[in-house]
């Protein structure tokens, strides 16, 4: 898998690049915001497969990268995006899922401390998933919960339903609650009928909808 | 600018009731204004000094008067003298040393300065809409029913008046006249003011003395605010992320001796650290949110508050006209002045939906929060409002809490600034 990669400190962008390097990734990095859209616009065998962008990237030091990812995702709808940031702003991730494809990860910048869950969002990004980080979701759960649209739903489905929003697959939401697949397939069924949002076969379907009632 | 013909002639003829109490006031100022002569020219014989300071009073009474219409007629802000000594000094004073004091007071001579000036521009100028309008009135109202009953010599301005057509010319002429009046009479009160404005505002020393010491209070606030708020963030880093890091140099220490021989133990420890860290890292990510929140510095005001909207539990529109970025520590002071707003509508005022406007107009910031919620706000009640209108204070801008019972809330903040940049982020 081939990454390109924008980080400007180096300690991190070192750390990052052997740790991708470990799980078999080959990656380009970069370290502003021009050359960023450059390596993500590349074409034939250059071309990435998926992004992993620091918000923050010289030479403005604002929100460069996440620019960056936008303008190239305009270009080539799709194309796959984890936006690493030391802060999440829902504004932010409202703009990364508004195109409506998918593909696109925001995530905490602590969240590369755990390795083998950073690979993993990593690769269902690349795969075409959506990756929210538990921050954004959690925050948006607090503000359906103070708007009343959430309140039909017992503990355990609300549970489910912030790993559903994180954009986890029915197997490792199982994993999560330590509850079998098919409890989990019960709940997700009792939660699309409660809040009434079309249930989708397809995951990332699934995680969008769920994702679009929240910020109502 | 282009307002109805109805609401140009409704003005016009408020501006002619202006022009004529504006001149009977001119009238009052002469009068007065000799009064304070003749008490002037009194003082070598001893009665000046007890009718100088009422006439002196008087006086200033009728300036002042002039200064708030100034301000509600033509929008001219017009900034007041220093009261009169009189009212300054020690009532027990003499009326010699009163006296005194008057005489030596610059914005005294200024205010009969004035009373001279005025007789002339507010008897003149003024009164000029006022005699066109009453000498149309006597051409197109008066004339048509006297000039039978007047022989040769009934002339009206340049027109003799002697037939039906020469009447129907001067009914014409007076109505012209009369639409020239009302048309200069807002000009005229506007030339008014300008005219009398250097009498009237207070010296420039004076002006200088005030804005020196409102600096020096605002500045004082300020700084005491800059330390507290440093204050504030070693006590969140001395007790926060730094008491984190000292435990997590612990728990290493720990894992380390453990190792060999308990590794399983040791392995606890580090997954006790990694969790440590991110803790570490959340506290000092809220600290630096409340320092300068990241999307502020990001992407400028608009994009802030709209995040704001985003985070709180109220349905909140918000609508930015910005032609650019503002000064860093203005968009700062806006964004916590609205994010207040949007605080104390979500906890008081059992609002359901929000309103924010951010608009860049000549030199002026102006936001305003209006929510559809019970109102009876009351500014005096809880700091918030108090901290955010201490923080615009230093921008010279203004905070303005509206809230009827039955609602709606509006508060509207204002702040003077230059635009920093153009705008160039995309959204």
């Amino acid at each position: 898998m081939r990454v390109v990669l924008a980080e400007d400190l180096f300690l991190l962008r070192d750390g990052l690049i052997r740790t991708l390097r470990e799980h078999g990734c080959e990656v380009v990095a970069v370290d502003n915001g021009p050359s960023l859209l450059r390596a993500l616009l590349a074409e034939g065998d250059t071309a990435p497969d998926v992004a992993v962008v620091d918000v923050r990237l010289p030479p403005t030091f604002t929100d460069e990268g996440l620019q960056a990812a936008l303008e190239a995702r305009r270009r080539r709808p799709g194309l796959p995006v984890l936006i690493l940031s030391q802060y999440v702003e829902q504004l932010y991730a409202n703009e990364l899922l508004a195109g409506g494809e998918g593909a696109v990860g925001y995530l905490l910048k602590d969240r590369v401390t755990n390795t083998e869950q950073f690979i993993d969002a990593v690769r269902r990004v690349a795969a075409g998933g959506t990756v929210m980080d538990p921050q954004v979701i959690s925050k948006l759960l607090v503000r359906s919960d103070a708007r009343g649209t959430i309140g039909s739903l017992t503990q355990r489905e609300r549970d489910v339903l912030e790993l559903m929003a994180e954009g986890r697959s029915n197997a490792a939401i199982a994993g999560g609650l330590h509850i079998s697949e098919s409890a989990v397939a019960k709940h997700t069924a009792s939660i699309f009928t409660k809040l009434r949002i079309n249930p989708s076969a397809d995951d990332n379907r699934r995680v969008l909808a769920v994702l679009a009632y929240l910020k109502r | 600018m282009f307002d109805k013909p109805r609401t140009v002639a409704c003005r016009a003829c408020v501006a002619v009731g202006r022009c004529q109490l504006a001149s009977l006031h001119a009238i009052a100022v002469s009068a007065v204004g000799s009064l304070v002569v003749l008490a002037l020219l009194l003082v070598p014989v001893g009665l000046g000094f007890r009718l100088l300071p009422p006439a002196a009073r008087a006086l200033r009474a009728l300036s002042d008067r002039s200064r708030s219409r100034a301000d509600r007629w033509t929008d001219a802000r017009i900034s007041p003298p220093e009261p009169l000594p009189v009212d300054r000094v020690d009532r027990a004073l003499n009326s010699r040393k009163r006296s005194g004091a008057i005489i030596a007071d610059e914005g005294f001579w200024r205010d009969l300065a004035w009373a001279w000036l005025e007789p002339v521009t507010g008897g003149l100028l003024v009164a000029v809409p006022l005699a066109l309008i009453e000498y149309g009135a006597f051409g197109a109202l008066v004339q048509p029913f006297i000039w039978r009953r007047i022989d040769d010599g009934n002339w009206y301005a340049f027109v003799p008046v002697h037939s039906t057509i020469t009447m129907c010319l001067a009914l014409v002429l007076g109505l012209a006249f009369m639409a020239g009046g009302l048309l200069a009479a807002p000009a005229m009160l506007r030339l008014h003011t300008r005219v009398s404005r250097p009498l009237l505002s207070a010296p420039r020393s004076v002006q200088l003395a005030q804005r020196v010491e409102r600096l020096t209070d605002t500045r004082a606030r300020a700084l005491d605010a800059q330390a507290a708020e440093l204050r504030r963030i070693e006590r969140n880093l001395h007790d926060g992320a730094q008491a984190r890091l000292v435990a997590l140099g612990m728990t290493l220490d720990r894992a380390t001796r453990l190792v060999e021989t308990d590794p399983a133990a040791a392995r606890e420890l580090l997954l006790d650290v990694r969790r440590t860290s991110e803790g570490a890292l959340q506290d000092l990510r809220e600290l630096v949110h409340g320092i300068h929140p990241p999307v502020l510095a990001d992407r400028g005001l608009g994009d802030a508050v709209r995040s704001l909207a985003l985070d709180s539990f109220l349905d909140v529109h918000v609508e930015t006209r910005l032609p650019a970025r503002l000064p860093a520590p203005v968009e700062s002071a806006a964004y916590f002045a609205v994010s207040e707003a949007l605080a104390n509508a979500a906890k008081h005022s059992g609002a359901g939906e929000v309103g924010v406007v951010l608009t860049y107009d000549n030199g002026l910031l102006r936001a305003t929060v209006t929510d559809d919620g019970h109102g009876g706000a009351d500014p005096s009640r809880g700091t918030g409002l108090t901290g955010v209108r201490r923080r615009l204070d230093t921008f010279d801008g203004t905070l303005d809490l509206h809230s009827p019972q039955g609602g709606p809330t509006t508060v509207t903040m204002e702040i003077p600034c230059a635009l920093s940049s153009p705008k160039t982020s995309s959204s």
